[in-house]
């Protein structure tokens, strides 16, 4: 068996006792501080992109207008509670599931490289997108008409589920999932769906060669209670199984077989995983579109910060994937503003380096 | 008692291990030798239930297959021949994973005590990527020994299987490990160990398994086992026993305390 020694060491030498009675390589008390304080960070982040937009509408006057017991003004009640307030919600649910699925799919592959968007899930999703945003006009009313304004949002769901199953399909065999087989399948279905959207964007227009831009680059542009209510449950339901995946991930951490020679189902906790990842991830793909990169960034500087125990890793993971989109959106916002860039651009611009960088680091774990 | 009866298995339509009585007692080390190939590891595996396998295997009488995994966790710690870590712990963190999966779970001060027990005090905070391979040997021991930390529990032996524990190691370390080994056996745990040092073998172990491809060449105590004929059949090579060769070379035999 060959040994993997994937993973960056994070500075040199030794991790040394926090002041106290702690241990050396003893890491939770300085876990539980990042975690405070990304929780105060989201929170910062989450009501500065309240204030932030292309409208004139500011924060501070209609909190005061709110406290002295006036009605606020028609239109900053629009902009805030049904434009800003379900974007900033749609932005930390989706960076947080995000976040919390790479963080997952790494742990269940023993590999810091490993993302949702690797196993084709994403891309299941997108061409779920792409097929209705091309060929939806195609379907009888009665089937496309209960869906209206979710069509899209829909099929990405479907798409995301389909690959998944098909995925565990092949890669699964005698009740047994080996990741190898597991991500090359991956490969395969990415580029099988990849070549189907290709052929779809053929046969589009002009007005849907737009849509299907906005949403192959990803956008929160589109956020609507609605779409916040569909993805909201699904992510959340995923987010409180994750954590007790935990001390399993950490075991599997030694291998496959150690994990179970320490009493973890190593099979069941395999296909759990798998289905948090997919509803995570499908769910945050549909609404948003394929964002790239969170699922890979922000694990990794966590793991740098506070270690790779998923104990914290995947709660802190939640926190700051969640910040770091609404800050991504800001951004989107604000640059060109009148105008909007979609929020895929800005997490490849910044993503795009820093997952070279991270190749960089394990290019000698990797072969090169 | 860990016995493992008829066991058959085929790894990529090859036979491997073609029908291996194994069996050993708590109390005694028990040492599987052999080759290169002839499938220590494999059998290892198969009583572990890492490979799938024709036969059976019973722990105290009870059949493996029909215990739990935690429950199997709690009573036999597994040390692999290759070790991996995917994500940078320290070592620290590490034997806390061994510790969480034992029934000793809340003795926070273990670690520190199994670090002791390997020669590796105050290597807590340090990275398990930025040790030496015979370092991560021993750290990877102690996981194990956290994981079964009390040789006897609840009236039942635990057991140390150990593929290869001191191929790592220099002599002193070597000697260590082993002391360990017998130490858990007196106390009364079993220890089943697959070792290519003969001479450790010899002086440390209570009964020897020797395998021959894939199968049981001889099963005994170590001075029965380990004779000119039997080990130069199964290795191939003239083997003489108790007879240090005149040469131009210098002849290093390590020697345990008390022999
Ligand atoms: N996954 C596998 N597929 C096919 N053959 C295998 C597999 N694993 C082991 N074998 C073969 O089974 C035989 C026994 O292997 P095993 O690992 O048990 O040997 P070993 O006695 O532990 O050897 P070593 O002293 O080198 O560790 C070898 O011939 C090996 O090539
Ligand atoms: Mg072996």
């Amino acid at each position: 068996m060959a040994t993997t020694d994937l993973g960056p060491t994070p500075g040199a030498g030794r991790v040394r006792s926090a002041p106290g009675a702690r241990l050396a390589g003893d890491r939770s008390a300085r876990a539980r501080l990042v975690l405070a304080g990304l929780a105060v960070l989201l929170c910062v982040v989450a009501v500065a992109s309240l204030t932030v937009g292309a409208t004139g509408t500011a924060l501070w006057p209609v909190l005061k207008t709110l406290a002295s017991g006036e009605a606020l003004a028609p239109r900053d009640r629009i902009v805030l509670l049904d434009i800003r307030l379900p974007r900033m919600a749609m932005g930390l649910l989706v960076g947080g599931a995000l976040a919390v699925a790479g963080a997952v799919m790494q742990g269940l592959f023993r590999n810091p490289l490993a993302d949702p968007g690797l196993v084709g899930v994403s891309a299941g999703a997108g061409l779920g997108a792409v097929g209705t945003i091309v060929l939806g006009g195609l379907l009888p009313a009665w089937i496309a008409a209960p869906f209206a304004g979710y069509l899209v949002p829909v099929a990405a769901f479907a798409g995301a589920w389909i690959t998944t199953l098909l995925l565990y399909r092949v890669s699964t065999h005698h009740g047994r999932t080996s990741v190898a087989v597991m991500l090359l399948a991956g490969i395969a279905l990415q580029a099988l769906a990849g070549a189907l959207s290709g052929i779809l964007v053929y046969l589009a227009n002009d007005a849907q060669l737009r849509d299907l831009t906005f949403w192959n680059l990803g956008s929160l542009a589109g956020a609507t209670w609605s779409k916040v209510l569909a993805a909201g449950p699904i992510i959340l339901l995923a987010l409180c199984v994750v954590p007790f995946l935990s001390r399993a991930l950490n075991a599997l951490a030694l291998g496959e077989a150690a994990a179970s020679h320490m009493g973890i189902p190593v099979q069941r906790m395999k296909n759990i995983s798998i289905l948090c990842v997919a509803a995570a991830a499908g769910a945050a793909v549909a609404v948003s579109g394929g964002i790239g990169f969170v699922g890979i960034v922000v694990p990794h500087l966590l793991r740098l910060a506070i270690g790779p125990d998923h104990r914290f890793l995947l709660p802190a993971s939640a926190l700051l994937g969640g910040a770091l989109l609404i800050a991504a959106d800001m951004i989107a916002r604000t640059v060109v503003a009148p105008a909007e860039l979609p929020i895929g651009i800005v997490t490849a611009v910044l993503g795009g380096p820093f997952f070279l960088w991270i190749l960089l680091r394990n290019r000698a774990a990797l072969g090169g | 008692m860990l016995e493992a009866v008829g066991i058959e298995v085929t790894l990529a339509g090859t036979p491997v291990l073609k029908g291996v009585d194994f069996a050993a007692r708590a109390g005694e080390v028990t040492v599987i030798a052999g080759p290169n190939g002839s499938g220590k590891t494999t059998l290892l595996k198969a009583m572990t239930g890492e490979v799938a396998y024709a036969g059976s295997v019973t722990l105290e009488g009870a059949d493996v297959t029909s215990m739990k995994g935690w429950e199997l966790a709690m009573r036999r710690g597994v040390l692999p021949q290759a070790a991996q870590l995917s994500f940078p712990f320290t070592v620290l963190e590490i034997l806390r994973l061994g510790l969480q999966a034992g029934r000793m779970a809340r003795r926070a001060d273990l670690p520190v005590a199994a670090l002791e027990r390997v020669g590796l005090s105050g290597f807590e905070g340090r990275f398990y990527h930025d040790l030496s391979g015979g370092e991560r040997q021993r750290v990877q021991l102690a996981r194990v020994l956290l994981q079964v930390w009390e040789p006897v529990a609840d009236g039942r032996p635990s057991w140390l299987l150990l593929d290869e524990p001191v191929s790592a190691l220099d002599i002193g370390h070597q000697l260590e490990v082993m002391e360990i080994a017998c130490d858990y056996a007196r106390r009364g745990g079993g220890v089943v160990a697959v070792m290519h040092e003969l001479n450790l073998t010899a002086m440390y172990a209570d009964r020897v398994a020797l395998l021959h491809g894939g199968r049981m060449a001889m099963q005994g105590a170590p001075r029965e086992v380990l004779t000119d004929e039997m080990l130069s059949r199964v290795y191939g090579c003239r083997v003489r026993v108790n007879a240090v060769p005149e040469g131009p070379v210098p002849f290093v035999l390590p020697q345990a305390a008390g022999i």
